[in-house]
């Protein structure tokens, strides 16, 4: 049987189109904000690397990724565990709630945050009786970088638990394992790539997270300005080569995001093979 | 690897990226006290200047190092965030409009503009013209703007303060030339409107449109932007025009008195803003083409600024409140005029 991919002219040209458009969207971007990073040396990337602002940014891009992905962790194995282990009532609803930071707009999911920790809102008002300050801060850019980034992990033990099934635990309990023993030795080692896999892709998007976090921001120069803020207000600034300059850093960690993701797979698919 | 490995490598992982975000988000130098100002959107590079110059000012009166930290954003957008909780103790903004809604909400002073000089606008602009090199269509002024073949570029006025002001100078020069007639006010108006190419929402995609899309023959800005950006995009390649007539645009500065109190920084607010009076701040706000007050200033940068009439908001329209519910208000003037 002749299929549409055979003939080696069609096939020749089906490669070719995708490498053409792989290169169009994906490659010369990336190249463009390397190029326009250097385009004034080395001298002036590294001034503008270094300066107090842009180092501000990549702290406090770190410091809320760092506090995103645990908080992300537990919640998303917990959740994982809950809705595949167990029967309750509102188990489907549950699942479908766990999509919601998904289907709403980030700068949608910022508002809602604002508008309920804002110093005017329902509990704003009650912490500002307190002097607790959380929206145009750091915990607030935490808050809502958690409530985006929630659903990857679970995202990700969902389907791969359902397709494992509770036998393995069950197995386990039979034998006398208490809870947290079955947890540590059957459960974590069966979901660790796929929870891994989680953590990475958490870490990609809390790291380049805007719409949301630009709503709570503030854009306190030095102080409340993440990194993806940071080059909107460079470009802003007419500082085209300082906003690549952060863009190529956030381009970096993606595609150290990408090669780790790879490097899992890669892993995972031997491992498969070895079975 | 094994689990227990993964997990010792995992905790190693996280034990470097605190290090590394404690190092980073440790302040470089610990100030005595900080003070945050919340400012619009263009103007981070005027209060990058400002801001250390002020800081030696200080330190010399009162002995003690001061950090001024900025936040930037559409002035409306800033005050919103006021509002909300953002604990600003001074405000710099380009809309007089912007301080009286925080001064309805009691988080400045009701007589906020009898509290600095010069109706509390230490500096002000006014709204000028920036055409393509040589000036190809002869765009001297306010009538010239509506003739046939002029397309012109400036940010929608119900979206943007800047794009306000433009359609309010160029009512005020038709009120001027047309001795208040409003019939035929609000036909220069519609013409006027007519000739409107893009209307973008704010100031910097206005810009885009002018310079990076080529589009029209002339973008209205503050004569500062259009300054800038002609020395950012080059001298040659266009011309600005400031015509005969124009309205006053003020950059209204106020403390916001229950977060100054709040952040126990009540003197270092007023302190900072009455800095900008001073003929070193003056001086520095002439550089960016702000026109200033101070006579010495104003001697010094005479070639820079054209002379001008310039017309108050509220000679001709009788103030803010009236403007915005007579023209910008839903079913307004400004909505009669655009359904022609």
């Amino acid at each position: 049987m002749q299929r549409i991919g055979d003939a080696p002219r069609t096939r020749r040209l089906l490669i070719g189109l995708a490498v053409a458009l792989s290169v169009l969207f994906l490659l010369l971007p990336l190249i463009a904000i390397f190029a326009q990073a250097f385009a004034e040396g080395v001298a002036i990337f590294w001034n503008n690397l270094s300066d107090e602002y842009t180092l501000a940014a990549i702290g406090l891009t770190l410091l809320v990724t760092a506090l995103t992905i645990p908080v992300n962790l537990v919640f998303g194995v917990f959740l994982a565990w809950l809705v595949t282990r167990f029967e309750f009532p509102g188990r489907r609803l549950l699942q479908t709630l766990i999509d919601i930071p998904f289907a709403v707009s980030p700068v949608v999911a910022g508002l809602v945050y604002l508008l309920l920790y804002g110093s005017s809102g329902w509990v704003g008002s009650w912490l500002d009786g307190y002097d607790i300050q959380l929206m145009f801060a750091w915990p607030g850019i935490v808050l809502v970088t958690i409530f985006v980034t929630c659903p990857f992990v679970a995202r990700e033990l969902i389907p791969l638990m359902q397709a494992q099934g509770a036998g393995e635990e069950e197995a386990a309990v039979t034998l006398g394992a208490s809870g947290w023993t079955i947890f540590r030795r059957v459960t974590l080692p069966n979901i660790k790539w796929a929870l891994l896999y989680g953590v990475i892709l958490t870490n990609a998007r809390a790291v380049g997270e805007f719409g949301a976090v630009s709503v709570v921001s503030g854009s306190i120069r030095g102080e409340t300005n993440t990194l993806p803020l940071h080059v909107e207000l460079l470009y802003q600034d007419y500082n085209t080569v300082g906003a690549f300059t952060a863009a190529a850093l956030l381009a970096l960690i993606a595609l150290f995001t990408l090669a780790a993701k790879a490097g899992l797979e890669w892993r995972a698919t031997r491992r498969e093979q070895f079975r | 690897m094994t689990l227990s490995v993964f997990l010792r490598r995992s905790a190693i992982a996280s034990a470097v990226t605190f290090t590394l975000v404690s190092g980073f988000a440790a302040p470089a130098l610990a100030a005595d006290r900080e003070l945050l100002n919340s400012s619009y959107d263009i103007a981070r590079e005027l209060f990058a200047t400002v801001n250390p110059e002020f800081n030696v000012w200080w330190q010399e009166q009162h002995d003690e190092d001061v950090d001024i930290k900025q936040s930037h954003g559409g002035s409306s957008k800033q005050a919103r965030a006021i509002m909300q909780g953002l604990r600003a103790d001074v405000v710099t903004y380009n809309q007089v409009t912007d301080v009286n809604v925080l001064a309805e909400k009691g988080l400045v002073a009701e007589d906020w503009q009898q509290q600095f000089p010069n109706n509390a606008s230490p500096y002000y602009s006014t709204m000028a013209f920036l055409v393509r090199e040589g000036n190809p269509k002869g765009i001297d002024s306010w009538d010239d703007l509506v003739e046939d073949d002029v397309e012109i570029v400036f940010p929608n006025p119900k979206t943007s303060g800047n794009g306000r002001y433009t359609y309010l100078a160029a009512w005020a020069y038709a009120d001027q030339e047309f001795d208040g007639d409003q019939d035929k006010i609000e036909e220069f108006m519609k013409k006027f409107l007519g000739n409107v190419k893009v209307f973008d929402t704010g100031g910097r995609g206005a810009t885009t449109t002018f310079v990076e899309r080529n589009i029209g023959d002339v973008l209205l800005s503050f004569e500062s932007e259009v300054n800038n950006i002609s020395k950012e995009y080059g001298e040659d390649d266009y011309d600005v025009v400031v015509p005969p007539v124009s309205i006053l645009a003020e950059f209204p500065v106020a403390v916001v008195g229950e977060y100054a109190e709040r952040n126990d920084n009540t003197d270092l607010a007023r302190g900072y803003l009455e800095y900008l009076y001073t003929e070193d701040a003056q001086r520095l706000l002439a550089g960016f083409n702000y026109r200033v007050n101070d006579e010495n200033v104003q001697k010094e940068f005479a070639d820079q600024f054209p002379e001008t009439e310039l017309l108050r908001v509220e000679d001709v329209f009788g103030g803010w409140d009236q403007v915005m519910d007579n023209h910008f208000s839903s079913g307004g003037e400004l909505d009669k005029l655009q359904r022609r």
